[in-house]
């Protein structure tokens, strides 16, 4: 492990150079950790014992009035109830965290580090399986095996979810890294293969999905296309605002102010002027690219954090507009009986001429669900192949330079106006479909469903995805929607925190330990190479250090 | 006004370029004052002085990025003084007027992206300014933004990838690939141009200026940071672009290797006031420019003998390699 001695991890032991291309990649993961951290990290077992143990001290002093007593309100005043199992979790749990996130993530360690690590983690838990006495008195009798269950599956869950992550990264994110060698060449090339595949299978997935549920999971089908419904909407919404972020640069914290705009355009249209769906969606664009027009004029002078405060305040605004202006968008009560979308004229209707019965089936609210699938699945598409043209046309250079430097596109005759302008209203034309689809496909629309907490899931999902990058995007909205989807559906955590914890509750606790942990382990988001443009011999991804960010960030 | 205000010197007789009254000021400070000069069509022009003469404020001027507090710029396209068609535009409120033959151009009237659009002025950074993040070829795809956008009708007709954009496209590139092959930087094409060595970022950025086919280059110190045979190329590189491209080329430098090796036209600034404006072997031997340069009786000993010798070299350089071009 040539790379350890190398990057100085101030490992003492003398270690011997063996595998050239492991050394490699691990060199490379390296660099890809912060430095800070690696420097001061810690670095012989005891050592890191011994910093485990300065965390669960801290943890216990921070958490004794919170974890192991509980107040309620009781006949004749306040009842205090002890929770010490809870406390003892915690501290174990801060204990092996601290273990655990060392020596995997912070200051990576030698195998046998994190094997040793790893071993007493397992060994504890077994321990205290196998001797019931002191499981009993740490979490109460017949209370430990079932929370090692829901530790289990936990613990699988989030493996799962990390490898599915880090596969992915490395499968699309490490091409261009500087090979030398044959065999790094070698290497290089089947990363290639297999990013580029594994692309392929996840569009057949997208593409089948309706049907791989139906099969799969017969009784939960609705369910299940609905959150894919959901999770494409945003990957549409995190698409569209990658091009005025990821692309040019321009940070925008008021994204959902078209996302709005399309859909009250249609609401409106269909209300006043019983526009259809389809009619309505290209004009929904058109209003949602036109107010980012508007948008776009006052902020173009705008630098930095002038910028993000800027277009907060307008989406606040366009969301007070909608919320005051009774009259016209029916104010807090907003608009209900938004018509569905007609395949070519067919309703998804029970009985006469609807679509159940045209093609001889019976009649199934799935049909509805499936086609409301592919319409987003298309839309996103067209977002998705209309984005990657664009960043090979003049204009998608443009704003690229735009955010690498803005001056130096002013010396070369580039409108700087035009193109910040050009950048915002297309980011904002796809916020407008897909606010089109959001306000069909809910049927009822309000300004509620418009708050600033939206803008800031959609940016999130790109800065988590790393901007500018499409796929990165993808994997965003799967893990931030469908993640928290998911998390309705795991009763492990109400073993540990008691029968009435709503996790759904915690999505914004869960958002911020999410963005905490990808920005101490990828800054630049989950796949942060950038893929140039136009290539001359061979396309070699750029590395995020070099890329610059724009403003505002 | 002009000290040598006389046709003797090609440039007055073909200008491409005449600054006139040049003033700027930023509050108390007079940055240029009063300053006048041309750079001739097709010349190699210099523009010394010690730092903080004023140097870059005049290039900021010229390219757009400051807005002269006084004073006049114009640019010519077609041969000739044009001095008619210049007095005509000045009295009205138009930034350029088209002729049959060229145009004229009041650069301290137009934006400074129309700087480089319309009057095809291009410039580099002293300290440089690269698309760091898009390899070398998207910058020098960047630079021709203006003739793909039109080619693309707007976005439309590249969205619909037809033959009339596509063919754009490729012309496009290899344009850049030319730029890149005469620069030497072809085998880095793929590379990000923050992954380049210093030198090639400074060359990078030429041919990029390149790329928008500007009939003035604007070089702010194109030779800073470079050792002698970098300078050397750089000189062939310069002289090779005035030969293949007929373009003008206006330069600050402080290397006086390459100053007097390649320019035909000396301006030397101090204090914003041009204290000489001649040929580079006249400059070399101005007494007010020694004084400048070295400073008088009291000034630092070891400076003075760094820019003697520097001097000295750049005499030597131009009086050997001189006669075999």
């Amino acid at each position: 492990m040539a790379g350890e001695t190398e990057s100085g991890t101030g490992q003492e032991q003398p270690v011997a150079t063996t595998q050239p291309e492991g050394a490699q990649i691990k060199s490379e993961e390296r660099a890809d950790a912060p430095n800070l951290v690696v420097d001061t990290g810690p670095s012989g077992l005891s050592e890191r014992l011994k910093q485990a143990a300065v965390a669960t001290f801290v943890t216990a002093v921070l958490g004794f009035f919170f974890l192991p007593i509980r107040t309620s309100i009781a006949p004749g005043g306040l009842d205090i109830t002890w929770r010490w199992s809870l406390y003892a979790l915690a501290l174990i749990f801060a204990f092996f965290g601290k273990l655990l996130v060392d020596a995997y993530l912070l200051s990576p360690a030698g195998p046998r580090v994190r094997a040793m690590v790893s071993g007493l983690f397992i060994l504890g838990f077994a321990v205290l399986y196998a001797w019931h006495p002191l499981g009993d008195i740490l979490f109460g009798t017949g209370q430990f095996e079932e929370l090692l269950g829901s530790v289990l599956i936990g613990v699988v869950f989030g493996a799962i979810l990390l490898g599915l992550v880090l596969l992915i990264s490395r499968a699309t994110g490490k091409i261009g890294t500087p090979a030398t060698g044959v065999a790094a060449q070698k290497k290089a090339d089947r990363i290639t293969s297999f990013g580029t595949w594994s692309l392929r299978i996840l569009f057949v997935v997208a593409l089948l999905l309706p049907w791989i549920v139906m099969f799969l999971f017969p009784n939960r089908d609705r369910q299940l296309i609905d959150i894919s419904i959901l999770i494409l909407t945003y990957v549409m919404l995190g698409w569209g605002l990658n091009i005025v972020v990821g692309l040019a640069g321009l940070l925008d914290l008021g994204y959902v102010a078209f996302y709005a705009v399309g859909a009250y355009a249609y609401a409106l249209l269909a209300q006043y002027l019983g526009f259809g769906f389809w009619m309505a969606l290209p004009l929904a664009g058109l209003f949602a690219a036109l107010w980012g027009l508007v948008l776009g004029f006052p902020v173009l002078r705008l630098r930095g954090d002038y910028l993000a405060i800027v277009t907060l305040a307008f989406g606040e605004i366009i969301r007070v507009v909608l919320l005051n202006w009774s009259d016209f968008t029916g104010g807090p009560d907003g608009i209900g009986r938004i018509p569905k979308p007609t395949l070519f004229g067919i309703e998804f209707n029970r009985g006469e001429g609807g679509f159940a019965d045209i093609f001889g089936l019976d009649y199934d609210t799935i049909h509805r669900f499936i086609f409301f699938y592919y319409i987003i699945f298309v839309l996103a598409l067209i977002t998705h192949f209309a984005t990657m043209r664009l960043r090979r046309l003049p204009v998608g250079r443009a704003w690229e330079a735009l955010r690498e430097d803005e001056i130096a596109c002013r010396s070369l005759g580039i409108n700087t106006t035009l193109v910040k302008l050009s950048a915002f209203s297309i980011g904002a034309m796809f916020g407008g479909f897909a606010g089109s689809f959001f306000a069909t496909r809910q049927g009822f629309i309000s300004p509620e469903s418009f708050t600033f907490i939206e803008s800031a899931i959609i940016l999130a999902i790109v800065v988590l995805g790393g901007l500018g990058s499409q796929i990165g995007v993808v994997f965003a909205s799967i893990v931030m929607i469908g993640g928290i989807e998911l998390l309705r559906n795991i009763g492990f955590m109400s073993v540990v925190f008691g029968e009435n914890f709503d996790p759904t509750q915690f999505r914004m606790l869960i958002f911020g330990l999410a963005m905490v942990l990808i920005m101490v382990w990828k800054p630049r988001g989950l796949i942060s190479a950038r893929q140039p443009s136009a290539v001359y011999k061979e396309r070699k991804s750029i590395g995020a250090d070099v890329v610059a960010q724009g403003e505002g960030h | 006004m002009n000290v040598t205000t006389t046709s003797r010197h090609g440039w007055e007789n073909d200008p491409l370029l005449t600054v006139e009254n040049l003033t700027m000021r930023f509050g108390g400070l007079v940055a240029v004052d009063n300053l006048s000069f041309t750079v001739g069509r097709g010349d190699i022009t210099a523009l010394i002085g010690p730092n903080g003469a004023g140097k870059t404020t005049v290039f900021n001027c010229v390219t757009g990025f400051y807005k002269p507090t006084e004073g006049r710029i114009v640019m010519r396209h077609g041969p000739g003084r044009r001095d008619e068609a210049v007095e005509e535009l000045t009295d009205s409120a138009a930034r350029y007027a088209r002729q049959d033959d060229g145009a004229v151009f009041l650069l301290e009237r137009m934006p400074d992206f129309t700087i480089s659009r319309t009057a095809k002025v291009a410039r580099t950074f002293q300290n440089i300014r690269l698309f760091g993040g898009m390899t070398c070829l998207e910058n020098l795809l960047v630079a021709q933004h203006n003739p793909l956008m039109r080619a693309s009708g707007f976005s439309i007709a590249g969205l619909l990838n037809l033959p009339s954009y596509r063919s754009a496209a490729k012309n496009a590139k290899d344009r850049a690939i030319y730029w890149l092959e005469q620069c030497r930087l072809i085998h880095r094409a793929d590379d990000p141009a923050a992954d380049l060595p210093y030198g090639d970022q400074r060359r990078l950025e030429i041919a990029r200026a390149m790329c928008s086919e500007p009939h003035l280059l604007c070089l702010d110190e194109p030779a800073a940071g470079l050792n002698p045979r970098e300078s050397a190329e750089l000189n062939d590189l310069l002289q090779f672009i005035r030969a293949e491209t007929g373009t003008s080329i206006l330069l600050i430098e402080h290397d006086m290797g390459v100053v007097m090796k390649i320019s035909d036209h000396v301006v030397v600034l101090d204090y914003g006031r041009k204290i000489a404006d001649e040929t580079a072997e006249a400059v070399r031997n101005d007494p007010k420019v020694i004084a400048a340069y070295l400073g008088v009786d009291d000034e630092s000993e070891i400076e003075d003998e760094e820019i003697r010798a520097d001097l000295h070299r750049g005499e030597q350089q131009a009086g050997t390699e001189g006669g075999e071009a």
